[in-house]
């Protein structure tokens, strides 16, 4: 087995934060996709608890849970990007940003394929709501790590391949609303750390819909 | 350093807990501000306009929210011993069973409080069991989950030292973290709550019986309603 280990999911965003942090910092890795209808001897060995991806595993050591993944790949290799910055209180916020995304982003996207009728409605509506603090927060700078990519863009990005989708399911335009977080994740796509690990939107979308045909509701 | 710190909370609440427990373990000196939940100051809304909610640290002018953020800030804001390890993998590893303290044994476990008997219930117990017993496990024999000194995880899990007192508010009989079943537990809730530093801002048992009065039907509604 090689030194680092990624056990993952074409399609997971929560797996693409793990893969954009290793292709950040340049850490050479084994990519396995995962079969979850068919779980492998090591994921369940690995996560016993939630038997879910992504894992990371370095030297055979399994971390788990794509937002301390990101940490533990920061942490053990110090090296440029500093996903997380070195103040407290910018380290708190990146940390409160990413808890956020996790909250909001996945459970309103999640809702704007599931549901219909009025529950869509009031999906769409806190979408926007919430890509709109996050535009607040990223405030015109190029990215929420400011030059460079940091804890929150890592956490965000993969969300953006999911964008088409929101909006084909809600009938909105995130860059009507949201223009400065349009043009981030335009200018996240435009890296090769990111792109290398974003599924293609309409690939997404394809997904998507198979989702709502198995466990939309009806 | 020595701007102001406040910690805006709900005395009573475990989520204010583990902020509180974090000051006092730093030996960081601040003022609390109990907030009234059912109509919440302006500084509150001001400094946490996404959530609302408490706790919310103010050091200085600077606004931290969320209970586990502000623990992992007060640890690298302020001097004194760490509450999470220097090695990463043990960091992950702290970071995620606290996540899991929170998320599947204190928020199942509330889930299990306040749902009516029946296999609902039933199933929910069952679940809490399960999941305290791998906490059980992360004790190994030690006297707190961060070794000799209570450290990040402890504080994470304190919300398992409400829990007597949950328990007779429910009127439950039986303890879903008895001794027989989870002795290192039993232990620990022992060990935490009459530490120093995390003694002088843990509520008596009457503080928490008068934070959850007449909550009753709102908390046997807001189990119903939350996801799992």
């Amino acid at each position: 087995m090689a030194d680092v280990v990624l056990l993952d999911l074409w399609v997971s965003p929560f797996g693409q934060r793990c893969r954009i942090a290793l292709a950040a910092k340049g850490v050479a890795y084994e990519y396995r996709e995962q079969d979850l209808s068919n779980k492998s001897e090591l994921l369940l060995r690995s996560n016993p608890v939630h038997r879910m991806i992504p894992v990371l595993l370095h030297g055979g050591r399994p971390v788990c849970e794509s937002l301390l993944i990101v940490q533990y790949i920061d942490e053990a290799w110090p090296v440029a990007p500093r996903l997380l910055p070195g103040d407290p209180y910018a380290r708190a916020q990146a940390r409160f940003w990413a808890d956020f995304v996790d909250k909001k982003i996945f459970d309103c996207g999640t809702r704007l394929w599931k549901c219909n009728g009025a529950a869509l409605e009031q999906a769409t509506r806190d979408m926007i709501e919430a890509l709109g603090a996050l535009e607040a927060e990223l405030g015109g700078k190029d990215y929420f790590g400011g030059e460079d990519l940091g804890f929150l863009d890592v956490a965000l990005a993969p969300f953006t391949a999911w964008f088409r989708t929101y909006e084909q399911c809600g009938g909105f335009a995130v860059a009507e609303h949201c223009p400065g977080l349009a043009a981030w994740a335009d200018r996240c796509r435009g890296r090769d750390d990111v792109a290398s690990a974003l599924t293609d939107p309409d690939k997404v979308y394809e997904f998507a819909l198979t989702l709502k045909e198995k466990f939309g509701d009806k | 350093m020595s701007e102001p710190v406040k910690l805006l909370g709900s005395f009573g609440s475990p989520f204010t807990h583990r902020a509180e427990a974090a000051l006092r373990l730093k030996g960081v000196a601040y003022e609390f501000i109990q907030e009234d939940l059912g109509n919440k100051s302006e500084l509150l809304l001001r400094h946490n306009p996404v959530h609302k909610k408490v706790p919310l640290l103010l050091h200085g002018d600077r606004a931290v929210a969320e209970s586990l953020v502000i623990v992992e800030y007060v640890d690298e804001a302020f001097d004194g011993p760490p509450l999470l390890p220097s090695d990463p993998l043990a960091r992950a590893a702290a970071r995620f069973w606290a996540q899991f303290a929170v998320d599947r044994c204190s928020r199942t476990l509330f889930k299990a409080l306040w749902t009516p008997d029946g296999e609902a219930r039933r199933g929910l117990v069952a679940e809490t069991k399960e999941n305290l017993a791998l906490m059980e496990a992360r004790l190994d024999g030690r006297r707190f989950f961060g070794g000799d000194q209570v450290g990040y995880l402890d504080v994470a899990a304190s919300g398992l030292a409400w829990l007597p007192v949950l328990e007779e508010l429910a009127g439950v009989e039986r303890s879903m973290m008895g001794e027989e079943e989870f002795p290192a537990l039993c232990r620990w809730r022992g060990e935490y709550t009459s530490h120093e530093a995390v003694k002088a801002c843990l509520p008596s048992r009457d503080q928490i019986v008068a934070f959850y009065a007449g909550m009753k039907e709102r908390l046997v509604l807001h189990a119903r309603s939350m996801q799992k």
